[in-house]
């Protein structure tokens, strides 16, 4: 018998309705599991598990008394740790922000106490959720659970291996150019970035404004459909949130893909991309068709362009959102009684910033300096208008398109921090769903060398539902998501 | 002062005080005397992961004003981020609108006609746009003498609105009558209310033929303005006479010394980096809003002095005066609802009680006399309680105290001395004590204006002027047909 902890979201949530177990014993088998697995993989940044058991119990009087259950009743979530939580600290993995602890809750952690789910703890991810690999946080790298010498991808690397490591059974990723997909992909989880304005940003840390989306990581399809669930919808203090009507995407989720026409862009299986990745993701392919969908190639050429026009667009955003740690109101503050508040600042900055940061902060702020502005900014935008109409062009023809989440399996840890350059290819194939704002998800599709491949399903505009089903339909007919990794 | 050559711009920042709420959250408005950093949340703090979302009403606010200002009013704007480091911001950039980099402000290109020199002249607006308030920086006495500085975010996230003009004014005096213009008509759209403390900002661009452009900030009122480019005037003039030249920079203007300093020259000029904030979303402006707003559009400066002149009678001068601040023409329609003697009335405000309120640098809303005091003069007087001399001498007590005009009256003894009786006494007295003049008065009758002046001295004004000028002129003549025996 599986313990408690290995079982999926569903799963748990369905026998703590049951009464066949209780809140809990849930939550105590995670942090039993947490315990004994933390110090290999160190997902967490922050974990609150006194709070969580109060909060168990809780629930399960609300089940011994008969009252109304929240979707997520009893089912322990992991947080990524840049979206606020009144009172638990959120340090964005930074030194900078060692010491924060927000005063509000985010929009998504509103929610999700509200349907009753129990926080567990902060996830580790890349310095402010730049990087790809959690290499960046300035609390040492988290391991992927996989291969504990390998990276579990990022930014949201904490989230997606607390998950893989059965440390928690649902967790919150941000996606700003793949950082939930590249992360679900290494560690053989379903991560799925939603489209942009699908879900509040409110209470998440900036990193890239306009590109990034708050999104589930999950052991399975349908997992990761609840939780969608909940965390989608309008929310007046977020202006870019898009007045949709909530939706339960569960409900959406059939065994079925007859008649989806799938569209393979050549791009994703260029000269960078793995051959054993391509032959996974093909085989993935080859898979839907048996069940039913039909396919065939497609080109993006702008698709050449995305990752210069995201990183322009995401350094120059970042050097203005990162700019008001200045140590005068929160964060990291070195004492230097004498120095005018430009020192001050500058000082503070050096130190409370780690080096990617500061390179992000730099180039972006050289991205926008005059003179520079057209030449760089302006173009990323007449870029990500091209990949928009790109991709609009492509959906007048298929449903969906498929390609591999990321270009190589998972490497070692330190393998590439020393070559940034070699980092920012990784996101090659996540960035232009973020810059066309499209949902994407990453669903497990493969293993080279017992290393997790990931395989990627991009829609429309709002049309969740459509990569849910297809994800769905190609889980329930593939074994990827009962393995588990050699973990002990 | 009138120098050749001189070109002043104006960049105001006008808070817009009839907003409940800030610009980008829900934090009241109503910050002033509140504790330091007590009217802040999330969003006006810059807290991590809090976004900004507009106050929509700010939105019409602003329109209405750019229409007042006959500017054209874009179909569609956006907000930018303008970066630079500073600690009254807590976010390090301000959220703010732009008209270069694929930019749009709310509005460009207006206009308004001021009276300068007993002409019309027409002073360009380059555009009007919003953005949100800083905190507020406290020194201890000067910026460049105070030991520390202290931040009240109190202030930030306040909606401002920008108006730029081209450099049409050619005085400080034109500077000032622009600003006074500028506020009467916000103030009657009833956007916005300048006697709140620090509500109307100003920034100015002054240059001097053959000297360059010379920024001045933190100019907090008209007097200021005025003082702040005269002295900038002087010191431009000096150098250039002295062939030192203008260098190109940005001064601070500091109230206490009445003087500029440098605050930074060209070469250390801001590069803004502006970029759209993408943390909003466009706003469009639809021709219908835009008509729903000129609907709701109330009297302007211009109609209200033509209602003046025609509905009450008044010179149009006066109207004028009157009408120039929103305040002053309020109390003096508040005083006509209440006592129909408009010309009377308007009397009183022009001559006395404005004349008043200058020569002490007061405003009409610094003042404690109430439309209802004044009218309650008015008619102590026509009521022959008082002389209109009694009148004068009490209203500056009206406008310190805020008294009411019969208790004054009352208190200081001040009641009209009407009784033939009494006075005829007082002028016995007077007669007899003043020889010199009543020959003077017999031989003149001229004269006798001293006599009349030495029982008003004696009454203390009280005297029914009337009445003594009777009686003194009637002893006159006693005297005469007793000297000259028949």
């Amino acid at each position: 018998m599986p313990k408690l902890c290995e079982r999926t979201a569903n799963e748990v949530a369905k026998k703590i309705r049951d009464k066949e177990t209780t809140t809990e014993e849930c939550v105590l088998s995670i942090f039993e599991r947490v315990h004994k697995v933390e110090s290999k993989v160190h997902a967490f940044v922050t974990l609150v598990e006194e709070e969580a058991l109060e909060k168990a119990r809780e629930i399960d009087n609300k089940v011994s008394n008969g009252k109304p259950l929240g979707k997520l009743a009893g089912i322990a979530i992991a947080i990524k740790d840049n979206m606020c939580t009144n009172g638990i600290r959120t340090t964005c993995s930074s030194r900078m922000l060692e010491k924060f602890v927000p005063p509000y809750d985010a929009t998504v952690i509103e929610k999700i106490k509200r349907e009753d789910g129990i926080i567990i703890g902060k996830t580790n991810m890349d310095e402010f959720a730049m990087g790809s690999t959690t290499e960046t946080s300035h609390f040492g790298p988290t391991h992927n659970p996989w291969d504990l010498s390998a990276v579990p991808g990022g930014s949201s690397g904490g989230s997606a291996a607390a998950v893989a490591a059965d440390e928690t059974f649902l967790a919150l990723g941000s996606d700003t150019g793949g950082s939930i997909r590249c992360p679900a992909s290494y560690c053989s989880m379903v991560g799925l970035k939603p489209t942009y304005g699908l879900v509040s940003r409110y209470g998440l840390i900036a990193y890239a404004n306009s590109l990034e989306q708050i999104g589930p990581i999950a052991k399975s399809v349908y997992d990761c459909a609840l939780l969608l669930s909940v965390i989608a919808g309008y929310d007046p203090r977020d202006a870019t949130s898009v007045k949709v009507r909530s939706k339960d995407y569960t409900f959406f989720l059939k065994d079925d893909v007859k008649d989806v026409k799938v569209g393979v862009p050549k791009e994703f299986f260029g000269e960078g991309t793995s051959e054993n990745i391509g032959k996974s993701v093909w085989d993935a392919i080859y898979k839907l068709e048996e069940l039913g969908a039909s396919y065939s190639e497609v080109s993006l050429p702008s698709l050449e362009y995305a990752l210069s026009a995201y990183y322009l667009v995401a350094m120059s955003e970042a050097s203005s959102n990162l700019a008001r740690y200045d140590g005068l109101r929160y964060g990291y503050r070195i004492k230097s009684d004498d120095a005018d508040w430009s020192t001050v600042y500058s000082k503070d900055r050096r130190a409370g910033f780690g080096d990617e940061v500061r390179r992000r902060i730099i180039l972006g702020t050289y991205a926008l300096s005059a003179g520079y502005y057209n030449k760089y900014y302006l173009k990323a935008l007449k870029i990500r208008t091209l990949i928009r109409r790109d991709f609009e062009k492509a959906f007048k023809n298929f449903d969906v398109l498929i390609g591999p989440t990321m270009p190589t399996p998972p490497f070692k840890i330190g393998e590439k921090i020393q070559d940034p350059l070699a980092l920012y290819m990784c996101d090659v194939l996540t960035v232009p769903a973020n810059l066309a704002g499209l949902p994407a998800i990453s669903i497990p599709c493969g293993f080279a060398d017992a290393l997790p491949i990931g395989m990627q399903i991009t829609a429309p505009p709002f049309r969740e539902d459509l990569i849910l089903k297809v994800g769905y339909a190609f889980e329930r007919n593939t074994t990827y998501k009962d393995q588990k990794p050699p973990l002990k | 002062m009138s120098v050749h050559g001189v070109k002043i711009g104006l960049e105001i920042h006008c808070q817009l005080t009839s907003l409940k709420t800030k610009l980008f959250c829900g934090c009241s408005s109503d910050y002033r005397g509140k504790n330091p950093n007590m009217v802040a949340c999330p969003v006006c703090l810059g807290i991590p992961g809090a976004l900004p979302v507009l106050n929509e009403k700010a939105v019409d606010c602003a329109v209405m004003a750019a229409l007042a200002l006959n500017c054209k009013v874009s179909e569609r704007m956006f907000f930018f981020r303008k970066n630079y480091f500073y600690p009254d911001m807590p976010k390090n950039f301000q959220i703010s609108q732009y008209d270069r980099a694929g930019g749009v402000p709310l509005a460009v290109d207006g206009y308004l006609y001021i009276q300068a020199g007993g002409k019309q002249k027409e002073i360009r607006i380059s555009r009007v746009h919003l953005e949100e308030d800083p905190g507020k920086l406290v020194h201890l006495g000067a910026i460049d003498e105070s030991p520390y500085t202290l931040v009240d975010y109190n202030r930030s996230g306040i909606a401002l609105l920008e108006i730029v003009t081209e450099p049409d004014l050619n005085s400080p005096r034109e500077a000032r009558i622009f600003l006074q213009k500028l506020r009467s008509i916000l103030e009657h759209l009833g956007v916005f209310d300048g006697s709140l403390e620090g509500a109307m900002r100003c920034d100015a661009n002054i240059s001097l033929a053959g000297g360059t452009r010379v920024e001045i900030k933190n100019i907090s009122s008209f007097k200021e303005v005025e003082r702040a480019l005269s002295f900038e005037i002087m010191r431009q003039r000096d150098m250039l006479k002295k062939g030192l030249g203008v260098k190109r920079e940005t001064r601070h203007w500091d109230e206490t010394r009445r003087i500029t300093i440098t605050l930074r020259t060209k070469e250390e000029e801001q590069d803004y980096r502006y970029f759209p904030e993408p943390d909003l979303v466009p706003i469009v402006i639809t021709e219908d809003f835009i008509k729903e707003i000129e609907a709701k559009m109330p009297e302007l400066p211009e109609a209200r002095i033509k209602r003046f002149v025609e509905a009450y009678g008044l010179p149009s001068y006066d109207a004028g005066v009157l009408v120039g601040s929103k305040a002053l023409a309020d109390f003096f329609e508040e005083c006509v609802k209440l006592h129909n003697k408009p010309k009377e009335i308007s009397n009183w405000m022009m001559s006395d009680l404005l004349r008043y309120l200058y020569e002490n640098n007061l405003e009409i809303h610094e003042s404690k006399i109430t439309p209802k005091h004044l009218v309650e003069m008015i008619k102590l007087i026509e009521d022959g309680v008082i002389s209109g001399k009694i009148g004068k001498r009490i209203l500056p007590e009206m406008v310190l105290t805020g008294r009411h005009p019969s208790q004054i009256v009352k208190e200081k003894e001040l009641i009209k001395i009407d009784s033939r009786e009494k006075l005829e006494e007082i002028v016995k007295k007077v007669f007899a004590e003043n020889p010199k003049a009543v020959e003077d008065a017999l031989a003149d009758e001229k004269a006798a204006h001293f006599l009349v002046g030495q029982l008003m001295k004696e009454t203390k004004g009280k005297a029914d002027p009337q009445l003594a000028n009777q009686i003194i002129r009637e002893k006159l003549e006693h005297i005469k047909t007793k000297k000259v025996p028949k």
